[in-house]
């Protein structure tokens, strides 16, 4: 069973975000990025599906030179070799499937998996974009997975919560928190991971799609009134809700 | 402008989520040249619709819905959008509309407006803002195609009723590919009787100020005087005190509601990224110097067990829920 996990490089996310110079962006500097927190899960499960089934595990990621740290990472926890797609912009999620879908169409995964969304751009898009460009099926928000001869059953959680879902390989899969509990690189494997080499792909010639206008910071006020335990203190607060915010 | 909406029924009318699409489709269209489509729609679910203006409506009856398959579903809601000339397509971003849409922007070579907090029509197509960095910017995007597909970000755009229509609802048949029809089969498994984060409009939400699970019936009580839902910082979930479907923020669920209490949570960046964007907050937190406080609109600093009785005795007494 050969698995492709796609991981992204993040913010971290205590990062304070200020816009950029270009007035669309956020401005990188001083600005720690990290592994995308559910790229974890989706790293950990390629591995598994490898140490039951055996094949092998390939992590790709989409980005610029510094997003190789992330892959070294991914090699680090065991994946057998790593690819990136070299574009710094990123900002496509259409762009950033189609140059997956080539990759995947080259190497033929059984299994292609993800994070459920990346913490960047939150759009919850390139999962099921790549799925339809390979006209697979896909999963998404999947906290628990099993695979069986030609197909996977996995569980998602929706709004009020969870349902089963089963599909035929190849498919891909959107992993949610609660799908394993990732592990931890050893020191030795993050040494070695230091000389791997990470192969290069080239970015797909599709057209951009959606154009980002300009960026801002929300306006984020509050009233900030803030009131003792007293009874009467409370019973302010409960008018207030009542007859200022209109909310009770 | 010519917009196809995607309807999900509840199981009493319509899904106030789509409610909500309908609603933001009529502002941007004048009421004109709105088309619903359903899957297996129930004349609860239509005349639902009829509420919020909408005039006619696509019902896709197939019995797929039972084995509902999100390749399927965007097969034939873009070929929907095909056949009608539909140039916008608008959908909620619950689970089934962020998992369907991306497919159908492929599908219609379209550009992808995901979880919009804001529709600006320009002229005959539709620019958007959404939130990215877990709600820490904004972005306006403009889509560089002829034909735009927005997701919606529930509990952003109010859903407002308008003089009732009456929906003419057309079957609406499409040509489905057998290999995809039976790639994906869903049993489902609602939790019974608990309302979700992501689709109240009120939640309470407790955190390691509790101390423990046997004291969240405090915050419980509190949610049924608020008719609100139940939800959990990240500490408690994974301290296995509350079920992950509770969880706001970071890795659980991002939420909008009216109003967002939160008793006993601290307010790490993680759990803000997931409720900052709620119209009200209430923070009730024993230490005054609690980050919560910094983007609550009314702050009780107290002890939870104190304050959290002596409030719900007192919003009952204006609610009358008990």
């Amino acid at each position: 069973m050969n698995v492709l996990v796609c991981i992204s490089q993040v913010p971290d996310t205590t990062t304070k975000i200020a816009v950029g110079p270009d007035g669309k962006s956020m401005n990188p500097h001083g600005v720690k990025f990290i592994l995308n927190p559910y790229d974890e899960f989706a790293i950990e499960e390629g591995l598994r599906i490898r140490e039951k089934f055996g094949g092998t595990v390939t992590t790709l990621t989409v980005g610029g030179e510094s997003a190789k740290e992330i892959l070294r990472t991914a090699l680090a926890m065991g994946s057998d070799s790593a690819g990136i797609i070299k574009d710094e912009e990123r900002l496509d999620s259409y762009i950033v499937a189609s140059s997956i879908a080539d990759v995947a169409r080259s190497m033929s995964p059984d299994v292609i998996l993800f994070g459920r969304q990346s913490i960047d751009f939150d759009s919850f898009a390139v999962p099921s974009m790549v799925a339809e460009l390979l006209g697979w099926p896909n999963i998404s928000m999947v906290s628990s997975l099993s695979i069986e001869d030609h197909s996977v059953t996995a569980e998602r959680d929706i709004e009020g919560g969870k349902e089963t879902v089963s599909a035929t390989l190849p498919c891909v899969i959107a992993a949610q928190k609660g799908l394993n509990d990732p592990r931890y690189p050893k020191l030795p494997d993050i040494m070695k991971a230091k000389s791997k080499v990470i192969s290069e792909h080239p970015k797909s010639s599709a057209v951009r799609r959606v154009d980002v206008l300009d960026m801002k910071l929300p306006d984020t006020k509050r009233l900030n009134r803030i009131f003792g335990e007293s009874d009467k203190e409370l019973d302010e607060v409960v008018r207030l809700l009542h007859e200022e915010a209109k909310i009770i | 402008m010519n917009i196809l909406v995607y309807l999900e029924a509840s199981s009493n009318g319509l899904k106030r989520s789509s409610s909500e699409a309908l609603t933001a489709a009529r502002s941007l269209a004048d009421g004109s040249g709105i088309t619903g489509i359903m899957f297996n729609g129930t004349p609860e679910a239509f005349s639902a619709a009829g509420e919020y203006g909408l005039q006619r409506c696509l019902n896709i009856n197939d019995n797929f819905i039972e084995h509902f398959s999100n390749s399927l579903a965007a097969v034939a809601i873009s070929e929907a959008a095909h056949a009608n000339g539909a140039n916008v397509v608008i959908m909620s971003a619950t689970a089934t509309g962020k998992d369907i849409a991306p497919r159908i922007a492929v599908r219609l070579q379209a550009g992808l407006l995901a979880d919009c907090i804001e529709l600006i029509p320009t002229g005959e197509t539709v620019e958007a803002v959404r939130p990215i960095y877990a709600g820490k910017a904004l972005i306006r995007v403009k889509p560089d195609t002829a034909v735009v597909v927005a997701t919606l970000r529930p509990n952003v755009f109010t859903a407002r009723k308008t003089e009732r229509t009456s929906v003419a609802v057309e079957t609406f048949s499409f040509a489905s590919d057998k290999d995809v029809r039976t790639s994906v089969v869903i049993r489902t498994s609602q939790n019974e009787g608990t309302m979700d984060v992501a689709e109240a409009d009120v939640i309470v939400s407790g955190g390691r100020g509790l101390k423990g699970p046997e004291n969240f019936h405090l915050i419980e009580e509190l949610a049924r005087s608020l008719g609100a839902a139940v939800g959990a910082s990240r500490a408690v979930v994974d301290a296995g005190w509350r079920p992950h479907r509770e969880q706001v923020g970071q890795t659980g669920k991002t939420v909008a509601p009216s109003m967002y209490v939160a008793c006993g949570i601290s307010g790490a960046v993680q759990h803000l990224a997931g409720m900052s964007t709620s119209k009200v907050i209430v923070a009730i937190n024993k230490d005054k110097e609690a980050p919560i406080f910094k983007v609550a609109d009314y702050g009780i600093v107290g002890d939870v067990f104190e304050v959290l009785p002596k409030l719900t005795s007192k919003i009952s007494a204006v609610t009358g829920r008990h």
